[in-house]
């Protein structure tokens, strides 16, 4: 091959690779593009602040829904991170064979599980025997779709944690649960977060598991065991009712659903950005 | 009653695979004792086994005894732990833990085993790099990531680290092979600093190390203590034609 080849063949191979790369974020550019076009106009102080107006009135806001979601991501976090980071603890320093092997291909299919079955779950569960409708319910099912993939990428972390610090731990005679919670964990600290973040942005936004836990309500937030509005319900329920108000205020709840995700990420990177980390 | 390492028929396993046969061997209290040979010999194993840590690994199992300073690290009921806090070990790769400073490294030790004050944790870490001779180039930068130092400093570091519980027993496994000949020869000279404190044993690739820093040296091979002597005679007149062969560059 002559140089030139040589050298064409570069040329063209790194923009064939640039194209696939720029193709893979344009999804995501457009959605946010359409987004903003879509649903700026509706985001102002009464977006944020107001409740919603009753059918029929123009304005108001959602602000419960904001407040909702919050409650309902603090819920799923509160119960789904530790037991998943704990879980995958577990899974990435049993010798024992056989449990691991099963828990962890059990996480894999909870993971493919469609997040409505988790609501049907969850419902069974909770809402039935409670007789209502709640954010405990709706927490509830958002933690079991979290906790697979806590789980996972907890254990991979931890699993990254190179073994000659274990042995630097218990070498200097501190125990092995010491060894494990103070050493092995805030090494695999940055990973960790960065599945945390994942797994919660990917509850922010679902929907499905909401309907008949959560249910949505357009007041404040009144107590765990009420039902709560939730931005994804609240956007579905405006998206396919017949007022135009509604519908950009559905553009502006999915443009704050986004934005709430992006502020939940920024803040994480800001927080494992600091100094020594660990692996990542 | 400082008695040293008394070691008896000492046997260690990884599964199925037998890596050590009957080794029996008594090292000087306050001094250095090297333990030289092939890869694969076992040395590491044995020196493991002193602290017990090769049990750590899954499958590994060991029969016999070891006396460490009077007590009997596999008797019935003693608990690891406390052994490991009496016995220090170096590694072979300087393994500083990445998240902390060099300040948090050196007390970690102390710090995981519930102390808290303050100045005490500073005193400590002072005398421990101190010891570690590495006071006057972190003195300024003890709120530094313990990685962020050159690999030499890293292994006085985990040296250090090690110092800092006040162990009786110092255990080095191959502690210069991953430093250049500088940041040898100042852990070499750190060694001979450090005997008059405490009982050090030092696994060693480098014939010369050996002969340099120990007072007795042992020899193994194939899982077996060939030979354990006073460090010049075993390298000016072994008695055993494998140690010779050894130490000559015939095999390993």
């Amino acid at each position: 091959m002559t140089p030139g080849a040589r050298r064409a063949i570069n040329v063209v191979m790194s923009w064939v690779a640039a194209s696939a790369a720029g193709l893979v974020v344009l999804p995501l550019l457009l959605i946010l593009a359409f987004l903003l076009w879509q649903g700026a106009s509706a985001v102002n102080l009464d977006f944020f602040v107001r409740l919603p107006k009753p059918v029929g009135e123009t304005g108001g806001g959602m602000a419960n829904a904001i407040v909702g979601t919050l409650i309902l991501v603090a819920l799923a976090a509160g119960l789904g991170l530790p037991l998943g980071i704990l879980g995958g603890l577990y899974l990435a320093e049993s010798r024992d064979r056989r449990l691991p092997w099963l828990a962890r291909f059990l996480a894999d299919v909870l993971n493919g599980v469609p997040s409505i079955v988790i609501g049907i779950f969850a419902y069974t569960l909770i809402v039935l025997p409670m007789r209502r409708f709640s954010a405990l319910a709706g927490g509830f099912a958002l933690a079991v779709i979290m906790l697979p993939i806590v789980v996972r990428t907890s254990e991979e972390m931890v699993r990254l944690v190179p073994a000659s610090l274990r042995e630097a731990a218990l070498a200097l005679g501190i125990p092995e649960w010491k060894m494990l919670l103070r050493i092995v964990l805030p090494t695999a600290r940055a990973g960790i977060i960065t599945g945390a973040m994942v797994a919660i942005a990917r509850v922010a936004g679902e929907t499905a598991p909401l309907l008949f836990t959560a249910f949505g309500n357009r007041f404040w937030h009144q107590g765990l065991d009420q039902p709560i509005a939730a931005l994804p319900l609240q956007v579905f329920a405006y998206a396919i009712s017949p007022y135009d108000d509604w519908h950009r205020q559905a553009w502006a709840g999915a443009l704050a659903l986004i934005g709430l995700v992006f502020v939940v990420s920024l803040a994480a990177r800001a927080v494992t950005s600091g100094r020594f980390t660990g692996v990542r | 009653m400082a008695d040293g390492i008394l070691v008896k028929n000492l046997n260690a396993w990884f599964g199925e695979h037998h890596v050590l046969h009957d080794v029996g061997i008594a090292m000087a209290p306050k001094a250095v004792t090297a333990l030289i040979g092939p890869s694969g010999c076992g040395k590491s194993t044995f020196i493991r086994c002193l602290n017990r840590m090769h049990e750590v690994v899954p499958g590994a199992r060991v029969a016999g005894s070891v006396r460490v300073e009077g007590q009997e690290v596999y008797a019935p009921g003693v608990d690891p732990v406390q052994i490991r806090r009496k016995i220090g070990m170096v590694f072979q790769k300087p393994n500083p833990f990445p998240t902390m400073s060099v300040f948090d490294n050196v007390v970690v030790g102390l710090r995981l085993a519930g102390m808290r004050e303050r100045a005490v944790l500073h005193e400590a870490a002072e005398r421990a790099l101190r010891q570690a001779a590495l006071w006057d180039e972190v003195k300024d930068a003890l709120g530094k990531s313990g990685v962020s130092l050159s690999g030499g400093q890293q292994q006085r570091l985990c040296i250090a680290r090690a110092l800092a519980v006040e162990p009786e027993v110092l255990l080095m496994d191959e502690p210069c092979s991953a430093l250049d000949p500088i940041a040898t020869s100042r852990i070499e000279e750190l060694i001979l600093e450090l005997r008059s404190t405490l009982t050090i044993v030092i696994v060693t690739h480098n014939m010369q190390q050996a002969a340099r820093v120990s007072e007795a040296t042992g020899f193994f091979l194939l899982g077996e203590l060939v030979e354990f002597g006073v460090t010049r005679q075993l390298f000016t007149n072994p008695h055993d034609k494998r140690t010779e062969d050894y130490i000559t560059g015939r095999f390993g």
